[in-house]
Order: structure tokens, then C-alpha cells, then sequence
């Protein structure tokens, strides 16, 4: 996967940064909804990047990372609500907690492989909806009827509106997160994590102790999702197990897969995409019936589909890969 | 079509009687979402994923809107509906929400379906004062105007209904011992709340209580585990398709208790046919809209009015579903609702028309159940009354009960 | 022990709906070499078809075949048109295409059929067979169907030429290629085959738990277990795997109950019997990687 050209990212980020400030200008553009909605797409990124730490730089398949989602968004709402512990003070503890839980479950996933590994993941996902329900746990979790938290008040009496603040907060995470992430892989970790994934064999025999690295990274693409998990129980102020269905694995998925695998700055791209897919083919539903007036009433679940299977036509590779491939060849490059 | 009318102009008194007490009706006054020409009102739906038999109500409901915007509309504003997909996924809601209610400005949320969905968007619309009218969802919590006054329930609570099961059982079977099935979310938590605090101390009667998952396959198993425990009363809490496994199951097994059915079940064409006629003889519900698969409404004006209404603007559409039923239904006191605030649409004033309906006759509702709120009372329909399956349909009997909330 | 024998004749009941599911899951791996995701929705699709011939008039088995045939010709389809172009791409973004699949046909059915559940007539004789009270004869016709299947399956792969062809297509396609075997269209084929094996599923299925546009979903994570337990290539191991699954789930909830009674304690319940159930599924994984009858594959250096 290509490296994403370092100056632009320095530009995004300026740009990440100030479009906020532009509220007082343009403030039907720069709305508080819009920026609720960068936001979301800021967790998923995060979200996504954890998977695609495990996934796309260790070769490990997940279909079960809503899970750990799941996970740290609980950890957040249950210190929040029985602790009184202040939003941001929860972010560690989530990550300490999805660290455990990832490492764990990481362990027997040493002998799993492939499909196995996926049943594995798409079980542990099924399950933890359950496990919130648990009768024994209903007292913390508030079982079916969820958590009802606060939302994050802005803090040092900033000038700053709640939605704008919530923006910073999740844009720092990311960034934070990001750069440790880059960091990581781009050490001696980082590469016999990769190692695994492209020879597993030859990285064993040289030395690398894969089971470690493997658990580990589990337990890290566990924290990195868990903290999504925790930054969305503030965001959206509420949990409650049905919002950690299935389908909330099978979409960061998807966010993996259409961003590009193995890829930074395509978990970012995954992230934003998420979100705006299911927007979009909500949009282009209502367009189909309202203003074509198609006696076909396409509902927006198959439009959904349909993108999915025109995207992994045209950028097979996904938007990262696809992109790069554009560029080199409107550059002119061959290869 | 004669009800419409005197409903109608009951409206209009209510109006001129508010008018006396100080609102300007002369002057048009509007919040967001409301114009001369246009209301605008939002409503999410499960359109896609696990609860997408709900979506049709949100058709319905669009349609409807469409029939009255074709009938001159709304004092002469037509009505903008814009429904969008949720997937029953509270995230999903809240940001679909904030979507309709910041970027779109409706005048108000209408029908939001599911109790953890309205759940997360509950604090929200409190906090922007905006209505949340007639939620889509039988949980107790929607009518609590002192710390919620923009949030107002629409069908009778499942807590209400357990509670009536609950005092008709210990009323009529001396020694019953009962099991109860029920789905493991907050749907089915409401219903053993409320069954629980109708039975009071004689809670020890329920010999056992079994949950199912909207997962399983089959509730087989459920069901050997109620029959095994020598229950003779069973009290089931499930959406049709389960609830046609469980009567099928029973059967089979040859277990026949006195058989108590949730309302959400209570459809002939999606339950009990499904379940087999022969085995579903002598269930036990509580209604409060008429199936419009129940031969005994086929001469209803209301019926006719509505089957018509369905040819016209629903084609092709199954009208045995009942879900039709309650949109039309809703759909009809939200017209009603937007009608009383004249030209006065503000958010105030219309939680002031719809918190101001006094035995406003609904059609479909069952005869002699009417739509009562008030400034502390936020529950529009609180009455069912008993029904019990035989033949191909439901027999009502005994009085028009409620029970309030608390 | 009454609760125990119906328990387990209905945990078995179940188990014969998941091996059917299972039997196509395998079946598709067998000759792509890919899990198909979207291979519930697909059979629900399909079970629709035959609903819609029986409305319109067909006779139960009449309508069987026609949906039968119709799966065929619609897998056969799907892989030429959508998966044939992208043969080079990475297997995450085939799941990914297999999910847009799953959303397609969720979605259509529903459109087409609306979300409300319809009844499925069974076509067993309703008494003369089947043990009254714990195991029906619907039930116990899904056993032989399914055995039946996983028969015609087990000689079509060893000892027709086609079905050898078939498999030596998936396993080594370009030692295939070389000796006249025209791979892509065993791929075509295997799809045919196997949305046919999950038409036969879903009809058989749909009598049980009704037919709606979701009433896969929680089957096909089932029939997933069911064909792994039983080692994803070998479909005798699925059927078996899916019994093993179905009496496994019943069993929690049996052992909960009896502690619960026993002790007045609540441990495990309905609540958690998936739960369990998957637990133990998995450890049987960790310590048999290939499933309890699967081969295990050895990599060469």
C-alpha cells in the first residue's frame, strides 16, 4: 500500500482544525449537525483503524469488532454513570479494559485460522449484546434499557459550542491515535507484525515470538475500538445492546475493506465512507421515488447493496488503492 | 365519514374556547418547519435489518400524508414528511434526528419507531424543544409531561396491559400456576414489569419465566421447558413469529393452558392463521384497534373507509397487515392534532392541541375507546378491552378497561 | 426425562435445519473456495419463488423443482455477471460483495413480498408418521430430506466426472486448466448448485419458523458453526455438525434449568444458551483447528 504524501496530511489536518471556526461565517454549512456528523465519522475511523491494525496489518481476520466497541462503550457509560468518572478520564480505561478483553480472546485465537478465526470473531460479536443482558450484570449495565448518559460539557469555559468541542475531543483522539499507530508500525514491532502477516512461517523461524505478537495486537486493535466505543457511548449519550448488533461489525468491515486494507489512511477514508454511505443510498432512495417517481420502490438497503458491489468493481482495492491507481495513471506511470 | 366531521368541528370549538382564553387565533404564528404554504414533520423508521416489518407503518403514515396534502391539505399547508431509515439502531437515530430536526427543521418528530431508539433521542428533543409526537413504541416512559414535556406516547403501554392479564388472571383462575415466554429486550422487560406489579404478592404464582432471543431460530425449546413446569396459565410475550411457533408448539405437545397473548401478537393474519385456527381456540388478548382481518368489522364504516382509502393510496399493499391499521389511525389524531393549532404553529401550541383532546373518536379504534390527554396526562389511548379467539375471530367481551400508568 | 427426550428431539429438529443451511455453505466451498455470507438470503429468496408458484396455483412439489431449477439458473447467474470480473480481488472484498449481496436480496424480498410472516405448507403426511409430542413429522421429514441431499451430494462428487471436475477445480485450478478442465464454468456451476441446495433448505426450513425476509438471519450463523464444527469441506461433517449444534444449544438451556431448579440459582437460561453454545463450539475449534471431521491441510515449505 502506498504512503499517504506527508504534506497532505498536514494540510487536512490545518484544515481538520479550522473549519470549525468558520461557524461564525457560513453558519448553515458549518453547522453543529454537520460537525455531529464528522464527528461519528471520526469514531468509525477509529474504530476501523483498530480492525485494520489487526486485520490488515497482521493478517488476522475479525468479524467481530463491534464487540469491542461494545465493550468500551460500556466501560465508559458505567464509570460515567456509577462513578460520576468525568468523560474524558474514560478513554484510558476503556482502552485498558478492550486491551484485556482483546488480549484474551486473542489467545485462543492463536489456534485459529482463516474461517475459523472469522466464526470465532462473528461469535464473540453475537455474544456480547447477550452477555450485556446477563442477570447478573443488569445492575451496571441496565440490561435491556441501556445507560442514558450526559454529553460532554466543554471544558475551561471555552468558547465553544457542545457540538464544536465534541468535534476537538474526537479529532485529538484521533490524531493521537494515529500517530501512535504510525509510530508502531513503522518500528521493530510494527514490522514483524507485518512480517506475520505476509510469512508467517519465515517470521517465526527467524525469531519473531508470533504469539505474543499476535496476542498483542489483538489486545491493541481491541483498545483502539474499545476507545471508539467509549468516544461514541459520549457522543451519541446513550448505550444500550441493540445498538452492538451484528451488523455494527459487518459495517466496520466494510469501512476496512471499501478504505483499503493495510492502509492508514484508508481506515480514515473507511471511517468517513461508513457514515456517508448509508446516507447516501438514503438519499438517492428518496430521489428515486420522489423525483423520478419510479413505481419501483427501491428502498435504501438496496441501493446500499448496490453500492457495495459497483465500489468493489471499480476500486477492488478500495478507495485508498483505487485513488493511488488513479494518480499513477493520470501520471502517467506504469507498472 | 360523518364522525370526521363532528370531530372536526369539536376541534374547531376547542379552538374558539382557547381563543377566548387569550391566544390570538388571527395572528399566524409559526416555529421551524412551518409556513402559509408548508409543515414539515420527521419520523425515522426501521426500514432495513432485524425490525423491518415495522417499515411499513412509516409508508403508510406517508401515504396518508400524501392523501390529505391531495385533499387540500392542512388548513391549506400541504404537509412535507420526510421518513428516513434507522435499521432500529439508536446511534443511527440519533444522528438522523439532530439530520431532520437542525438541518431539515421540521416542526416535529412524528411516530419515531422503538422504545431503545426514542430512548436516545428522548433527552435531545426535551433539550431543543421539540415535539416528539405519538411515539411508535408501548413503553411506559412516554408520558411523563413534568420532566418530559415534548415527548407523548400514542398506543396503550404494555405495562398498562400486563397489569390488566395479570388482574384478570388472578380474578378468574384460583389456582393458577403461570408461565410466561418473553423476548429478552425492553418490549418484553415492560410487559413482566407491568405483569409483576398486577400480580403484587401473588407473584409466586408465575412457577416459571423463560426468555427467547430475536436470533433463535425456534422457541421449541422454551415452550418444553413452560410445559415442563406443570404451568396451567401462559402468558406470552412475543411478535408474531414466535408467538405462531409458541401456540404451534404448545399443540404439538399437547399442552393446553389458559393462553394469554400480547396485543403486539394479536393479528389473525400474521399470528394466529400462521399458528393454525384450530390450534389458537380460546386465546386470551386485549384490543384496542380492529384487525382488519377479523370478519366481524367487514360492514364497520370505518373499515370500509379505510379498505377504500388503501385500494386508492396503498395498491397492492397486504391489507391484512394490521400495522396499516395503527398508522392510519395515528396518522388521523396527528391531522386532527395539526388541525386544532390553526394558524398558531408553534412548537408550544401544538403540545398544547395535542396534551387538549377531549374523547376525540379515532377511526378504527375499537367502539367506544376515544383519545383523552391532558397537561398531565400524556397517554392518548389507554382503554383496550378483552378478546378472546374463537371461530376465525376475536370475541370482545367484558367492559372497556384502563388502567393508568404511573 | 420427558423434558429431556422432547429437548433433544427438538434440539435434533433444529439440527436438521442447520444442516441443510450448512450442507450449501459447505457446498460452495467446496467448488469456490469461499464462504458465502449471502447464501441465507439467498435461499430465502428462493423459498419465495416457490411460495409464489404454490399462490399462483402449483402443486408443492411442481413448485420444489421450479425453485430448485430457478436457484440454479440465478447462481449460475450471480457468479458469471458479479464475481467472475472480480476473480483477482482480495477474499475481504468478495466478503464485502457478499454482504451487498445480502442487502440486495433482504431488501428485494421484502419489497416484493412485504416483511409479513407467511405460513409454508409442509408437504408431509400431517399424522401418519412422527411421534406425537416430540418430534413432528415436518421435523422428521427435514431429516431425510437432508439426508437425501447429503447422499445425492456425496456421489455426485466422487463418482461423476462432472463433480470430480468440479472439485479438482477449486483445489488446484491451474493443474485443472491443464488437463481440459474448463474452470471457470465449474465455478459457475458449484454456484448453481449450491444456491439449489439452499433453495432446498429454505423450503424445508420456511415451514418451521415461517417464511419472512429475515428468517434467515439467525439461522445462517448456526449453519456457519454447524459446517465448521463438521469440518468446512466435508459435507457429511456439516449434517453431523449440525445435529451436534442444534442438541448442543437445547442441552444449555436443559442443564440451566435443572441447576436452576436444583439450586435456586440462575446461572445459564435461554438468555445465554447461544452463548454457550458457540463457547464450546470454539473450544472444540482451538483443539481440533480442522473440525471434528475435516482433513487437516498440510502446508508445504
Amino acid at each position: 500500500m502506498p504512503a499517504f504524501p506527508k504534506k497532505l496530511l498536514w494540510v487536512l489536518l490545518a484544515l481538520a482544525f479550522l473549519v470549525p471556526l468558520l461557524h461564525p461565517l457560513f453558519p448553515d454549512v458549518v453547522s453543529g449537525y454537520r460537525l455531529f456528523l464528522v464527528s461519528t465519522m471520526i469514531i468509525a475511523a477509529i474504530a476501523v483503524l483498530g480492525l485494520n491494525l489487526l486485520t490488515g496489518f497482521n493478517g488476522q481476520i475479525s468479524l467481530g469488532h463491534g464487540a469491542f466497541y461494545a465493550v468500551g462503550a460500556y466501560t465508559a457509560a458505567v464509570l460515567m454513570d456509577h462513578l460520576n468518572m468525568p468523560y474524558w478520564a474514560t478513554l484510558p480505561c476503556a482502552a485498558v479494559v478492550c486491551f484485556i478483553v482483546g488480549y484474551l480472546f486473542g489467545l485462543p485465537a492463536l489456534k485459529l485460522e482463516g474461517h475459523y478465526l472469522a466464526l470465532a470473531t462473528f461469535a464473540l460479536a453475537l455474544a456480547v449484546p447477550q452477555i450485556l443482558k446477563y442477570k447478573w450484570l443488569e445492575g451496571m449495565t441496565g440490561g435491556v434499557q441501556g445507560i442514558v448518559l450526559n454529553k460532554p460539557e466543554v471544558p475551561f469555559g471555552l468558547p465553544l459550542s457542545e457540538d464544536q468541542w465534541l468535534y476537538y475531543y474526537c479529532l485529538i483522539v484521533m490524531v493521537v491515535l494515529y500517530w501512535a499507530a504510525a509510530n508502531m508500525l513503522n518500528s521493530r514491532s510494527g514490522r514483524a507484525m507485518m512480517a506475520i502477516r505476509d510469512q508467517y512461517m519465515a517470521a517465526d523461524t527467524m525469531g519473531i515470538d508470533t504469539a505474543l505478537y499476535k496476542t498483542v495486537t489483538f489486545g491493541i486493535s481491541a483498545a483502539y475500538t474499545g476507545i471508539a466505543g467509549a468516544l461514541s457511548a459520549s457522543a451519541i449519550a446513550f448505550v444500550a445492546p441493540d445498538s452492538f448488533n451484528i451488523f455494527l461489525s459487518i459495517k466496520f468491515l466494510i469501512g476496512l475493506v471499501v478504505g483499503g486494507v493495510g492502509s492508514l489512511a484508508g481506515s480514515v477514508a473507511g471511517g468517513i465512507f461508513y457514515v456517508l454511505v448509508d446516507n447516501s443510498a438514503q438519499a438517492l432512495s428518496l430521489f428515486v421515488r420522489n423525483d423520478l417517481g419510479l413505481p419501483f420502490d427501491l428502498s435504501a438497503y438496496t441501493v446500499f447493496g448496490v453500492l457495495l458491489i459497483a465500489l468493489m468493481y471499480l476500486m477492488p482495492m478500495g478507495i485508498v488503492g483505487g485513488v493511488y491507481l488513479a494518480w499513477r495513471k493520470l501520471r502517467g506511470v506504469r507498472g | 365519514m360523518k364522525t370526521t366531521r363532528r370531530n372536526f368541528v369539536g376541534g374547531v370549538s376547542t379552538v374558539a374556547m382557547l381563543s377566548a382564553s387569550g391566544v390570538a387565533l388571527a395572528q399566524k404564528k409559526y416555529s421551524d418547519g412551518a409556513t402559509d404554504k408548508e409543515i414539515k414533520i420527521g419520523n425515522t423508521n426501521p426500514y432495513s435489518g432485524p425490525a423491518s416489518s415495522y417499515g411499513v407503518i412509516g409508508k403508510c403514515i406517508e401515504a396518508y400524508w400524501k392523501s390529505v396534502n391531495d385533499r387540500g391539505g392542512i388548513n391549506g399547508r400541504m404537509v412535507k414528511f420526510v421518513t428516513l431509515d434507522d435499521g432500529y439502531s439508536p446511534p443511527k437515530t440519533v444522528e438522523l434526528v439532530r439530520q431532520l430536526v437542525e438541518q431539515e427543521k421540521v416542526l416535529a418528530m412524528f411516530q419515531t419507531l422503538g422504545t431503545p431508539t426514542n430512548t436516545a433521542i428522548h433527552k435531545y428533543m426535551n433539550q431543543k424543544k421539540v415535539p416528539q409526537l405519538f411515539v411508535a413504541t408501548g413503553a411506559s416512559k412516554w408520558g411523563k409531561p413534568k420532566e418530559f414535556p415534548w415527548t407523548m406516547g400514542f398506543q396503550p403501554d404494555y405495562h398498562t396491559e400486563a397489569v390488566i392479564y395479570a388482574k384478570h388472571i388472578l380474578a378468574n383462575h384460583k389456582d393458577a400456576k403461570i408461565g410466561v415466554l418473553m423476548q429478552n429486550d425492553d418490549y418484553g422487560k415492560d410487559y413482566w414489569e407491568g405483569f409483576k406489579e398486577g400480580l403484587g404478592k401473588d407473584i409466586g404464582k408465575v412457577v416459571k419465566h423463560v426468555t427467547y432471543e430475536t436470533t433463535d431460530p425456534t422457541v421449541d425449546s422454551q415452550i418444553i421447558q413452560l410445559k415442563d413446569s406443570g404451568a396451567n396459565v401462559f402468558f406470552n410475550i412475543s411478535i408474531p413469529k414466535f408467538a405462531a411457533q409458541a401456540i404451534r408448539k404448545a399443540a404439538d405437545l399437547g399442552w393446553k393452558p389458559v393462553h394469554y397473548l400480547n396485543n403486539v401478537s394479536s393479528s389473525v393474519a400474521s399470528t394466529l392463521k400462521p399458528a393454525g385456527l384450530e390450534n389458537s381456540q380460546g386465546i386470551l388478548t386485549a384490543l384496542y384497534l380492529m384487525d382488519p382481518t377479523d370478519k366481524q368489522w367487514n360492514n364497520n364504516a370505518d373499515m370500509k373507509t379505510w379498505s377504500a382509502w388503501m385500494d386508492k393510496w396503498m395498491p397492492g399493499a397486504n391489507k391484512s397487515d394490521g400495522s396499516y391499521v395503527y398508522a392510519y389511525a395515528v396518522s388521523y389524531l396527528m391531522e386532527q392534532t395539526l388541525k386544532k393549532c390553526g394558524d398558531d404553529l408553534t412548537r408550544e401550541n401544538l403540545m398544547r392541541q395535542a396534551a387538549n383532546h377531549q374523547k376525540l373518536r379515532v377511526p378504527l379504534l375499537l367502539p367506544g375507546i376515544t383519545i383523552n390527554t391532558s397537561p398531565t396526562d400524556f397517554y392518548p389511548v389507554q382503554s383496550v378491552q378483552l378478546a378472546s379467539f374463537k371461530g376465525e375471530t376475536w370475541n370482545l367481551f367484558g367492559d372497556i378497561m384502563s388502567a393508568e400508568s404511573t | 426425562m420427558e423434558q429431556f427426550i422432547q429437548q433433544l428431539a427438538s434440539g435434533l429438529a433444529n439440527g436438521a435445519i442447520y444442516a441443510c443451511v450448512a450442507l450449501a455453505l459447505v457446498m460452495i466451498y467446496v467448488s469456490t473456495d469461499h464462504i458465502n455470507f449471502a447464501q441465507g438470503e439467498m435461499a430465502m429468496f428462493s423459498t419465495y419463488i416457490s411460495w409464489q408458484l404454490m399462490t399462483w396455483g402449483l402443486s408443492f412439489w411442481v413448485a420444489f423443482i421450479a425453485a430448485v431449477a430457478f436457484s440454479f439458473v440465478l447462481g449460475v447467474i450471480i457468479e458469471r455477471a458479479i464475481l467472475r470480473p472480480l476473480h483477482n480481488a482480495p477474499v475481504l472484498s468478495i466478503i464485502v460483495v457478499f454482504i451487498g449481496l445480502l442487502a440486495i436480496c433482504n431488501s428485494m424480498a421484502g419489497a416484493i413480498w412485504s416483511y409479513l410472516i407467511k405460513e409454508f405448507p409442509s408437504p408431509f403426511p400431517k399424522s401418519s408418521f412422527g411421534i406425537a409430542g416430540v418430534i413432528g413429522p415436518h421435523q422428521l421429514g427435514v431429516v431425510v430430506v437432508t439426508l437425501i441431499v447429503l447422499g445425492l451430494l456425496f456421489v455426485f462428487f466422487r463418482y461423476t466426472p462432472l463433480g470430480l471436475a468440479m472439485r479438482a477445480a477449486a483445489q488446484n485450478p491451474q493443474m485443472a486448466r491443464l488437463v481440459g478442465v474448463r474452470v471457470d464454468w465449474m465455478l459457475a456451476l458449484g454456484w448453481g448448485l449450491a444456491a439449489s441446495v439452499g433453495a432446498v433448505a429454505g423450503i424445508m426450513v420456511a415451514h418451521i419458523v415461517y417464511l419472512d425476509p429475515n428468517m434467515m438471519g439467525g439461522i445462517l450463523l448456526y449453519a456457519f458453526a454447524s459446517a465448521l464444527v463438521g469440518g468446512i469441506s466435508n459435507p457429511g461433517g456439516a449434517v453431523l455438525g449440525g445435529f451436534i449444534v442444534g442438541v448442543l444449544e437445547n442441552m444449555v438451556a436443559f442443564a440451566g434449568n435443572q441447576i436452576e431448579k436444583a439450586t435456586g440459582i440462575y446461572i445459564i437460561g435461554n438468555g445465554e444458551k447461544l452463548t454457550v453454545a458457540l463457547i464450546i463450539v470454539i473450544t472444540v475449534l482451538t483443539v481440533k483447528p480442522a473440525g471434528l471431521f475435516g482433513r487437516v491441510v498440510v502446508k508445504r515449505v
